[in-house]
């Protein structure tokens, strides 16, 4: 018990009690693991559990469920009778999924692409090179945080049309492609490596450049990998900017093809959980495989800022 | 020291602070500027002084918007600042299975909002599985109209936006736990406070800046409700058009071949300021706390 009471304090509350053997006055009645006290733990995440991702397992088995079985029968039935994915070739007959999907991606791979140069530049600049007007740039990159970006949702639309960006995957990603948050965070980030390191590096000879790319940016992969996960999952994810911005039907991301497969009269709920699934799926999974930089980004204080 | 050319800073910069002011900083200053005309994508316009503001003092829609807004506010504050504080404290004892939970219970957060709505649509529908498994335990005979009354649709969609929001404020308060000081709860321990008392006594005095900015964080997001809206609201606001947000009369009437930009931007402005009002309220109280 004390093993694993001393692993839960080490890992995630970090160790404030000093250098001397204090972990053996640890008070026992403290991290006491009492049998009543697990079970109570645990039934309680098991039920929280069931609330977060049973509405998810719900969809899936809908999406699962073959035309022939009452999707509406009044006992509702967990696990499709006879598992079928016929409704993930109907709703791409209802509508183009897969190239929605594609369009998604392209989205999100310009705008993870554009934050991890363009933010890294800047924020680099702003915490390692002393330059005239740098506390403007950044009280300029400070000042828009406060502003929601659903404010200059309209002005945005008619820069990016008169930029002749209107009704194109280029358009939904431009306003995104380096977030002022996201200069903030590499450049706090930059300006925690100690000085001395780069001094040193100064004196032998290397330039800029080599700075950012041997002593920089090995010291901030953890702010790196939190920024392209929160970019990846944000551009995937954003349903209101490309409703506006798209119009052509060839041209939308999933999450506004979706919305119009909601809006079909005769839509049948397996077809729409099979839509649902095909944007759900792959985003959980990236986050599955992602997630260990991510927690660990958070914790080294990539959300506090 | 020099250590690097004197335009070389400017160089890493440029980008970012081109996207800055095209995208940010120009379109701020124009939507305020667009305000004040009756500007349409198509046919242009000109300058008509506060009509637009007159205009949205008198509309219905706008007083529908408001009233969910502020329900919003007053429901979503409360339940998502305490609700995740609580998951956080469940999660945050390493043992067994937690990051498993951890990372679970943030799958919510990472899901689109248009497909957890829809998700909750069927949930929600008339022959869904909520009002299947309620009838079927005898609580109500008829279907309950979640995503047709004008009251249960918008309660349904702060209750979706609840259950998308706890994990993500859960992590935030992961990382503030990390800093309440452990001594403080021995302490409190060896003088006999009991669980709660010591949540009570030093859980929650140390979290009290996360508490804050929490709820702050969660009223902002609160006024720029959209998704949810739309998509229960099956892209009208309801049956009676009544379930809308600020941002979903935005997109309305700012949208389409010839949406009226300056009403949309007047609207925009109006967001603006209702959103300012809990920052200023946050950082009043963080200069006050640095004063004493």
């Amino acid at each position: 018990m004390t093993a694993l009471a001393d692993r839960a304090t080490g890992e995630v509350r970090g160790d404030h009690t000093g250098p001397r053997g204090r972990r053996g006055r640890r008070s026992g009645k403290l991290d006491a693991v009492t049998p009543l006290g697990l079970t109570a733990r645990y039934l309680t995440l098991i039920v929280v559990l069931v609330i977060a991702i049973g509405p998810m397992l719900w969809e899936l088995s809908t999406s699962l469920k073959s035309a022939a079985e009452d999707v509406y029968s009044a006992t509702p039935r967990f696990l499709p009778q006879h598992p079928t994915l016929g409704n993930y070739g109907k709703v791409a007959q209802t509508i183009p999924i897969w190239h929605f999907a594609e369009n998604s991606l392209v989205v999100a791979v310009l705008c993870v692409g554009g934050n991890l140069v363009g933010a890294t530049a800047a924020g680099y600049a702003l915490a390692r090179l002393r330059f005239r007007g740098r506390k403007l740039v950044t009280g300029l990159f400070l000042s828009t945080l406060v502003l929601p970006g659903e404010v200059t949702i309209i002005s945005q639309y008619q820069t990016v049309t008169k930029l002749g960006f209107g009704d194109s995957l280029v358009g939904v990603a431009l306003p995104t492609m380096i977030g002022a948050i996201n200069v903030l965070l590499i450049r706090n980030a930059f300006q925690g490596i100690p000085d001395e390191l780069e001094d040193a590096a100064v004196i032998d000879g290397a330039n800029v450049w080599q700075r950012m790319r041997y002593i920089g940016l090995p010291n901030i992969k953890g702010i790196l990998s939190v920024v392209a996960i929160l970019t990846f999952i944000g551009a995937w994810d954003d349903f209101l900017w490309p409703l506006l911005v798209l119009q052509s039907p060839g041209k939308l991301t999933l999450t506004v093809g979706l919305s119009y497969l909601n809006g079909e009269i005769q839509a049948d709920p397996r077809t729409i959980a099979a839509g649902a699934m095909i944007a759900l799926i792959p985003i959980l999974a990236l986050f599955g495989l992602l997630q260990r930089y991510f927690f660990r980004g958070v914790g080294e204080g990539a959300i506090k800022g | 020291m020099k250590s690097h050319r004197y335009y070389t800073p400017w160089l890493l910069v440029l980008p970012a602070l081109a996207f800055l002011g095209v995208f940010s900083l120009w379109p701020a200053i124009n939507t305020l500027l667009l305000s004040f005309t009756n500007v349409h994508t198509l046919t242009g316009g000109h300058f008509i002084g506060l009509a637009n503001y007159t205009r949205m003092w008198h509309d219905p829609q706008l007083r529908d918007a408001i009233v969910n807004t502020l329900l919003y506010v007053v429901i979503c504050v409360p339940l998502l600042t305490f609700l995740p504080l609580l998951l956080a404290l469940l999660v945050q004892r390493s043992l067994p299975f937690m990051g498993f939970f951890r990372t679970v219970f943030y799958f919510p957060v990472i899901a689109s909002a248009v497909t957890v709505a829809l998700i909750w649509q069927w949930l929600l529908d008339d022959r869904g599985l909520v009002n299947g498994l309620a009838e079927q335990a005898g609580f109500i005979h008829k279907a309950v109209p979640f995503l047709e009354d004008r009251w249960l649709l918008l309660f349904s969609c702060i209750a979706l936006t609840v259950w998308k929001g706890l994990g993500y404020y859960m992590v935030l308060y992961l990382s503030a736990l990390g800093n309440v000081r452990r001594d403080l709860h021995e302490a409190a321990a060896v003088d006999g406070a009991g669980q709660l008392r010591r949540f009570w006594n030093v859980t929650l005095p140390g979290v009290r800046g996360t508490t804050l900015l929490v709820s702050i964080l969660i009223g902002v997001s609160a006024m720029r409700v959209f998704t949810e809206l739309y998509i229960l609201g099956g892209r009208t606001g309801g049956i009676g058009g009544q379930d809308v947000s600020l941002v979903f009369l935005i997109e309305q009437y700012g949208s389409g071949f010839d949406g009226q930009l300056g009403y949309a931007s007047a609207m925009s402005v109006f967001l603006f300021v209702l959103t300012a009002v809990p920052l200023l309220v946050l950082a009043r109280l963080n200069s006050n706390r640095s004063q004493a």
